[in-house]
């Protein structure tokens, strides 16, 4: 049979090349799962779990992609015009069609269902450790559109992050219901390790996203609303990360970084920033008195000197 | 005599120019000719394509390398918003509405659209929404992305003139749309050729159908976002504005119903050209018509109930996530359908490897890179770490350009000897795919790992950590490829305009109407408007011609007979 030899030769070929180019594609996929794989994880568990629930998806995307293109390739190869060959008219097949319409839906049902399972550990935070910093029982926020995450025991250190062009603002809690005397710090935020910490996210003036790739996923900051995310670090360290939604010319600029330290020095960088604040308050409000004092004398030589010199000038 | 050849209408006797095709610009700037529309329509945005080509070149020289200062932030944030908006609005939109012009009615056997003169007030609307858009590079263009998200587009974080001109275009294309959709739509509905019941539609002309009828769906949302937004920016109102007791995620909501649409709206006329070109050259029927036509459908249904994916790290309640994921992944389907059933057409088919079946199977390959990290998008936590990230960068463009630009190209060398007379040459088309090709993959593979690496969209500078910079770099080399491949068919349509080989009517022996007349084609179209018995028409047309031409014994009535 002589018209059979080079047809199955050439099968052999298309079929070798099909083989080399799927095991290469398996093969680079896995020495590039760096390549393939999110740089984040490693810092929060909310974070690891989304890593895990990446991976699985890029299992089955692999698979699908491989055969989507190896027949793709195989089809061309094996089908292009010969001499002899005479197309076949097919017009469809309706038990082939069905078939692969249940079968693409059923690979989606198993994708949901995977999701499904993952999204407790994404959504809900764990208790702090016993040896984690002091927690409070979290607050409920009145009118969240957002699902407001929280630990089993209810219980977590809440920070308030606020987005305002070009920089983060975080609010730390503390025991009175005075909010002006809260510690609070710019573009580093300082958390404990293995303590729970819920974030509150909310925005000044435009759209802006919290995202620290290591720490979990982002929670967009719009004015008006407020945003939850939470994360918690076992082990000292610190995470980059910058705002992801567009707020403007700066926008690449706005970067923070959250470093997490055991939760004694936590404890005393705390009550130092406190101690700062309350000076920076007590001079604040020193200064405030001492302006109302030379309002109040009204026609204070020296005020109205300065005056008309500015007016000289 | 006359009388049956009508009835077998032959394509040699049926063409004649009724009036002679007058000449010189001003029959350009008056007419009313549906294939000069067209063509009017493919120049200008090919010409706004290049334009926005050039803008993304700028962008990839200032990221290929790590802290530039090639670009100040402000002309950085410029060019996205320019770059995203040519695209989509004065480009892929607008050229699906060129081949539309020029084809539709060659393909159902009509003489013009239904309505010629809205035909033509529909493409000056796009020129001057074009015009006044670009006019704003001469004061302050818009920097909050093609989204314009607000409130970074209202007047407090957004002085006057770049955003305003953006609302302009909106409206203007908007407009000009809208009216090329009715236009469709009733030209489709009306105007078929005897016979041509909606079984034996062309499927570019139902994914046209397709197209209007998302368009009429979609635009009034935005368009009425916009004026919204116009009246935030200038007559003091507050619809998107928390201080007054508006709302920013409003805006969100308007801008994906439409916006999301607006995605099937760029890819389905794609889809439908690779639906006209693979079964031409793999010799073969499309696999499956009707569920192509039924998954075109389906597709336009659930673009409508899945803008909040876009919206996945906003504030949002998980019943509502669920939801916008599971309407994702059921969109999935019926695009996934669409790919079996393509690549069942070249299944034991003889594929002839021509510059239009080329772009086409490339289309197919990369267009499945994008609907897969689709997938990815689609699950809401996997979302929170890529979105507005480089992947996500990635994915659009996997769509966009693998998708739509090389169903944009596969049209190009598919129609050109149809719109001139003369072939576009083999050996230049390959080579144009082959760089786009590469340049594709090379620019926008990398750039998932871009953005698992952490760097977010819209930033204009980087810090040279991890591989980011060796990353950028391989994407910016990339991007010169691609714009290479692009430039190579720019020449050989030049080169095919001077001294292309001649045509004729129907160079690839293909299978629509559209093939039946000379190239190009008379004013009138068609003398004559062939009876159409199945899908394929052309199929059957040359049977009969075949037919004919045999030796006069096999012509006795009898055997013409049994073999009807
Ligand atoms: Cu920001």
């Amino acid at each position: 049979m002589t018209p059979a030899a080079p047809r199955t030769r050439r099968r052999v070929f298309a079929l070798t090349l099909l083989a080399a180019l799927t095991a290469a594609l398996v093969l680079a996929a896995g020495a590039s799962a760096d390549l393939l794989t999110p740089e984040s994880g490693g810092g929060s568990v909310n974070a690891e779990n989304v890593d895990t629930l990446y991976k699985l998806v890029l299992a089955v995307a692999v698979v699908v992609f491989v055969g989507v293109e190896g027949v793709l390739l195989y089809s061309l190869i094996r089908f292009r015009a010969r001499k002899d060959a005479v197309p076949a008219q097919i017009r469809g097949n309706t038990r082939l069609e069905i078939g692969w319409t249940l079968g693409a839906a059923g690979i989606l049902v198993i994708l949901a269902i995977v999701t499904f399972v993952m999204l407790d550990d994404i959504r809900n935070p764990p208790n702090s450790d016993a040896d984690g910093f002091p927690t409070q029982r979290i607050a409920n926020v009145e009118n969240a559109t957002a699902y407001q995450p929280r630990p089993p025991n209810g219980r977590a250190l809440n920070i308030e992050v606020n987005g305002q062009r070009y920089i983060w603002r975080y609010t730390y809690p503390d025991a009175d219901d005075n909010v002006l005397n809260n510690v609070f710090n710019y573009e580093t935020l300082v958390v404990p390790t293995k303590t729970t910490i819920t974030l509150t996210i909310k925005a000044q003036d435009v759209v802006h996203s919290w995202w620290i790739p290591d720490l979990g996923g982002k929670a967009d900051a719009v004015p008006g609303h407020t945003n939850f995310t939470w994360f918690k670090v076992q082990r000292p360290g610190s995470f980059r990360g910058q705002c992801a939604e567009l707020c403007g010319r700066n926008h690449a600029d706005m970067v923070a970084t959250v470093v997490a330290v055991e939760p004694a020095e936590f404890k005393s960088w705390l009550a130092s920033k406190k101690r700062e604040i309350d000076a920076n308050n007590k001079a604040a409000q020193q200064r405030r008195e001492e302006e109302s004092e030379e309002l109040r004398e009204g026609a204070n030589p020296r005020g109205s000197g300065n005056a008309e010199t500015a007016e000289g000038e | 005599m006359a009388a049956t050849d009508r009835a077998l209408a032959v394509p040699e006797i049926t063409a004649h120019s009724v009036d002679p095709q007058s000449r010189g610009w001003v029959s350009w700037v008056t007419t009313t000719d549906h294939k000069r529309i067209g063509i009017l329509y493919l120049v200008t945005t090919f010409a706004f394509f290049i334009l926005g080509g050039v803008e993304a070149l700028l962008m990839r020289v200032q990221l290929g390398t790590p802290d530039n200062t090639f670009l100040t932030p402000s002309t950085y944030n410029a060019l996205f918003t320019l770059h995203g908006t040519t695209m989509i609005f004065l480009f892929v939109v607008p050229i699906m509405a060129g081949f539309g012009n020029y084809f539709l009615p060659l393909m159902i056997g009509a003489r013009d659209m239904a309505f010629p003169k809205l035909n033509a007030l529909s493409y000056w609307l796009l020129l001057f929404g074009g015009i006044v858009f670009y006019a704003s590079l001469f004061f302050s263009p818009p920097e909050a992305g093609w989204t314009s998200y607000a409130p970074l587009s209202l007047e407090a974080y957004s002085e006057s003139g770049g955003i305003d001109a953006w609302i302009f275009l909106i409206h203007l294309t908007g407009i000009s749309s809208l009216i090329g959709a009715v236009n469709f739509y009733a030209t489709i509905a009306n105007m078929r050729a005897p016979g041509m019941g909606w079984g034996r539609l062309p499927l570019f002309v139902w994914t046209l159908l397709v197209y209007a009828i998302l368009l009429i769906l979609a635009l009034p949302v935005i368009a009425g976002a916009v004026t919204l937004l116009l009246t935030d920016r200038h007559f003091g109102t507050g619809f998107f504005d928390q201080g007054q007791g508006g709302d920013p995620l409003l805006w969100q909501h308007l801008f994906w119903f439409f916006g999301h649409p607006e995605v099937y709206i760029m890819i389905l006329p794609g889809f439908g050209i690779i639906s006209e070109v693979l079964p031409v050259f793999a010799r073969k029927p499309i696999f499956g018509y009707k569920a192509i036509a039924a998954a075109t459908v389906v597709i336009a249904f659930l673009a409508l109930l899945v803008w909040a994916h876009h919206m996945f790290t906003t504030p949002s309640a998980t019943i509502v996530l669920v939801f916008f994921m599971i309407s994702s992944f059921l969109i999935a389907i019926p695009t996934g359908v669409k790919i079996f059933n393509w690549v069942a057409t070249l299944w034991r088919g003889t594929v002839e490897f021509k510059t239009p079946l080329i772009f086409s199977v490339g289309f197919i390959s990369v267009f499945l890179i994008g609907g897969i990290t689709g997938v990815f998008l689609a699950v809401f936590p996997v979302d929170w770490q890529l979105h507005d990230t480089y992947f996500v960068v990635a994915h659009l463009h996997y769509v966009l350009v693998g998708g739509s630009v090389f169903a944009i190209f596969a049209g190009i060398y598919y129609w050109f000897p149809k719109m001139t007379g003369r072939m576009l040459s083999e050996s230049i088309g390959k080579w144009s795919f082959a760089f786009m090709y590469i340049g594709i993959n090379v620019t926008f593979l990398i750039q998932h790992s871009i953005g698992l690496e952490g760097m977010p969209r819209r930033v204009y500078e980087y810090p040279d950590v991890g591989n980011l910079a060796l990353y950028n770099l391989i994407s910016t080399i990339g991007s010169f490829m691609l714009a290479f491949g692009v430039g190579l068919t720019v020449y050989a349509v030049i080169r095919a305009l001077r001294n292309g080989v001649k045509a004729g009517p129907d160079p690839w022996k293909a299978n629509t109407l559209e093939w039946f007349v000379p190239s190009p084609p008379p004013v009138n179209n068609f003398d004559v408007i062939p009876r159409v018995r199945s899908v394929e028409p052309m199929k059957d047309i040359r049977r009969q011609v075949a037919r004919q031409s045999e030796p006069a014994a096999d012509l006795s009535p009898v055997a013409a007979g049994t073999r009807d």
